[in-house]
């Protein structure tokens, strides 16, 4: 598709849901959002610029082949797993190395550890797998046509 | 116990990994073979540790018990996690000279690992939601493995399959809601204890009917049967093989697992239900096994034939009945899947697989003929083979019971099972041929099929092992105080 509005438009939003799916992944910690919402939110970014410019472009803003950004996800997902295994004890379990609890109760620090890991990693599971569908079902078209 | 988590583990990172390296068929095959062979050798320290310590329970995440989620391992979900290991370890190698180097690259690997991540979690889940998140994971796994190939009946048979399997996994949530709504947990442990005399009420019956329907489509049994002769024999053999003997074995494990511990099974609308669908699919496996043409369709109704034999066994409900039953669930496992594999060795010699085009190869193969002829013995449970054993277990637990319109559906099924497979042979095999060249048969083909026959007939002459464990889990799931208590009251 050759439309001027489109691509200007998608230069303009492709960045803001980019950075806007990253706020969603980091709320997900405590009130709705999550790894899950904002990694659907930055693939629709990826498809706005493939229906803007085409799927090359679409490709080369990913960097990454989505495939692989989806196992690098998985893998991210495994480890913050293993993480919680290795020094909490359980799999899967929640573990805070930067929150110090103070003898009050209280605690201080960033909210940052093995459950934002495991929400990175289905972050990522999630743009890759959805773009990957997408973009496959793109150059199916694509061939279809020629 | 860390070793619990294992099964489920291992095959999710060799699925990433495996989704790392899919242009890289070197190290693609050794990476799925070795995990493969690592699933088998946990499922054998599993079963020796439940062996020694009793069940054992972990609760990830560290919530503790009818909060958190929970991954048990019995006897029997050791057994059927140390089977599952094998057969897949020798599917896989089935597959080196099977599967086209498009499905390799388009990811066949992946999809295996992501199916036995799937079946291991299955039979893991102390959780009854976890359950069907489980079988979710194996519901989309096996339908990338049905259309990897990307021919048109592929798509065909797998759209009948995922949208019967769709009714069922909504069936499935739409029950354990009515089941939370009644008792307040998901913890199938915890509800043992909570439905324990409120069989009756409204709610939970129809929670566990809802139920019952989701496991019968899982497990192809009548009226839920007809995707699986639609989709079995469209994708590749090796897919084939890992789907009939894994996926409704998972469904029939799980009905096992459902219906002794949370449900009783001895509520007579249950059992009625069980009952008749159990002889339906019986039947319709025989008339379809007699009639169909095509090499894979006939196995296809014989998968249903011994899920309604096993249906039978759970419905009648004693201790020997279950004992005979988990017994079947076990060798069937190893000789389905043998079966298959003999049949994906005869369609890649005789180039395809419409029975009345094959023939011959008694003459050019007659080791493969003598191969066949065992593993025929053995699904249609003739000694010496494994097959015998589970048949005689069950046959003496229905007569015990009184049924004897049962005993004679299952011997019916037996002999009805031996003609289908000895009309399969003698079109194969004896069959007059057209011509001359039949290809070799390679070694990766081959040596798992070997393999296979020799645990068929290994686990018929040595049965007692089997016998022991499957008796030994039969007490456990009939008495599932223990289990429940480790769940809850064990390791944090």
């Amino acid at each position: 598709m050759n439309s001027l509005v489109l691509s200007t438009v998608t230069r303009l939003l492709a960045p803001l849901l980019l950075v806007f799916s990253v706020f969603v992944l980091l709320r997900g910690h405590n009130e709705p959002g999550g790894g899950f919402i904002g990694g659907l939110l930055a693939a629709i970014a990826f498809i706005l610029i493939n229906k803007a410019e085409g799927t090359r472009t679409a490709r080369r803003a990913l960097r990454i082949l989505p495939l692989t950004l989806a196992s690098i996800g998985l893998s991210c997902s495994i480890a913050a797993g293993l993480w919680g295994l290795l020094s909490g004890g359980a799999f899967l379990q929640g573990i805070w190395p930067l929150i110090d609890i103070q003898p009050d109760g209280s605690k201080s620090g960033i909210a940052a550890g093995s459950i934002l890991l495991f929400d990175i990693g289905v972050y990522l599971v999630v743009i890759g797998s959805v773009t990957g569908i997408y973009l496959a079902l793109e150059d199916g078209i694509a061939r279809s046509m020629d | 116990m860390t070793l619990l988590l294992a099964p489920v583990v291992l095959p999710l990172a060799t699925a990433a990994i495996c989704v790392l390296l899919r242009k890289n068929r070197g190290f693609q095959r050794p990476i799925n073979l070795l995990s493969c062979l690592a699933l088998a050798y946990v499922g054998l320290l599993l079963l020796t540790l439940v062996e020694e310590q009793g069940v054992q329970s972990v609760q990830l995440s560290g919530w503790s018990a009818p909060f958190g989620i929970s991954l048990v391992a019995d006897r029997l979900a050791a057994t059927m996690i140390m089977l599952t290991g094998i057969v897949a370890s020798l599917v896989v190698v089935f597959g080196f000279s099977d599967l086209s180097f498009g499905e390799e690259k388009n990811g066949h690997p992946v999809f295996v690992q992501a199916l036995l991540t799937g079946v291991c979690g299955a039979f893991l889940a102390g959780d009854i939601f976890n359950l069907y998140v489980w079988f979710e994971v194996m519901l989309i796994a096996s339908f990338g493995l049905l259309v990897v190939g990307g021919l048109k009946p592929q798509i065909d048979g797998a759209v009948k399959y995922v949208g019967l399997n769709l009714i069922a996994t909504t069936a499935m949530l739409a029950g354990i809601g009515l089941l939370f709504g009644a008792t307040g947990t998901l913890n199938m442990a915890d509800l043992h204890g909570k439905l324990l005399g409120n069989m009756s009420e409204p709610g939970v019956l129809a929670a566990a009917s809802l139920l019952l329907f989701a496991f019968a489509a899982k497990s192809a049994m009548f009226p839920l049967y007809f995707w699986l002769p639609a989709a079995y024999h469209t994708p590749s053999h090796t897919t084939s093989i890992l789907f009939a003997a894994l996926l409704t074995k998972v469904g029939v494990y799980t009905l096992i697992r459902v219906f002794t511990l949370v449900f009783d099974v001895q509520h007579p609308l249950l059992q009625t239900l069980l009952v008749g669908s159990g002889v339906a699919t019986l039947t319709l496996g025989i008339f379809g096994a007699m009639t169909e043409t095509i090499a894979r369709r006939v196995l296809a109704y014989l998968v249903m034939v011994s899920i309604g034999i096993m249906t039978l066994g759970i419905a009648v409900g004693t201790p020997a009945a279950i004992a005979g039953t988990t017994l079947y669930l076990m060798q069937t496992l190893i000789v389905t899947a043998a079966l298959f594999m003999a049949v994906g060795c005869v369609a890649h010699l005789a180039k395809t697989e419409n029975l009345p085009e094959m023939g011959g190869l008694w003459r050019s193969h007659p080791l493969m003929g003598a191969l066949f002829v065992i593993i025929m013995l053995g699904v249609a449970g003739i000694p010496p083979t494994s097959g015998f054993w589970p048949k005689i277990l069950l046959i003496e637990a229905l007569a015990d019971a009184q049924r004897w319109g049962l005993v004679l559906a299952v011997v019916i099924g037996s002999l009805a099972t031996l003609y289908a497979v000895m009309r399969l042979f003698s079109a194969a095999f004896w069959q007059d041929v057209n011509t001359d060249e039949t290809p070799n048969l390679d070694l990766f083909r081959f040596a798992p099929v070997l393999i296979l026959t020799v645990l068929v007939v290994g686990f018929g002459l040595f049965a007692q092992g089997l016998v022991d464990t499957a008796k030994a889990s039969s007490v456990n799931l009939m008495n599932p105080s223990v289990y429940v208590e480790q769940v809850l009251g064990g390791s944090k």
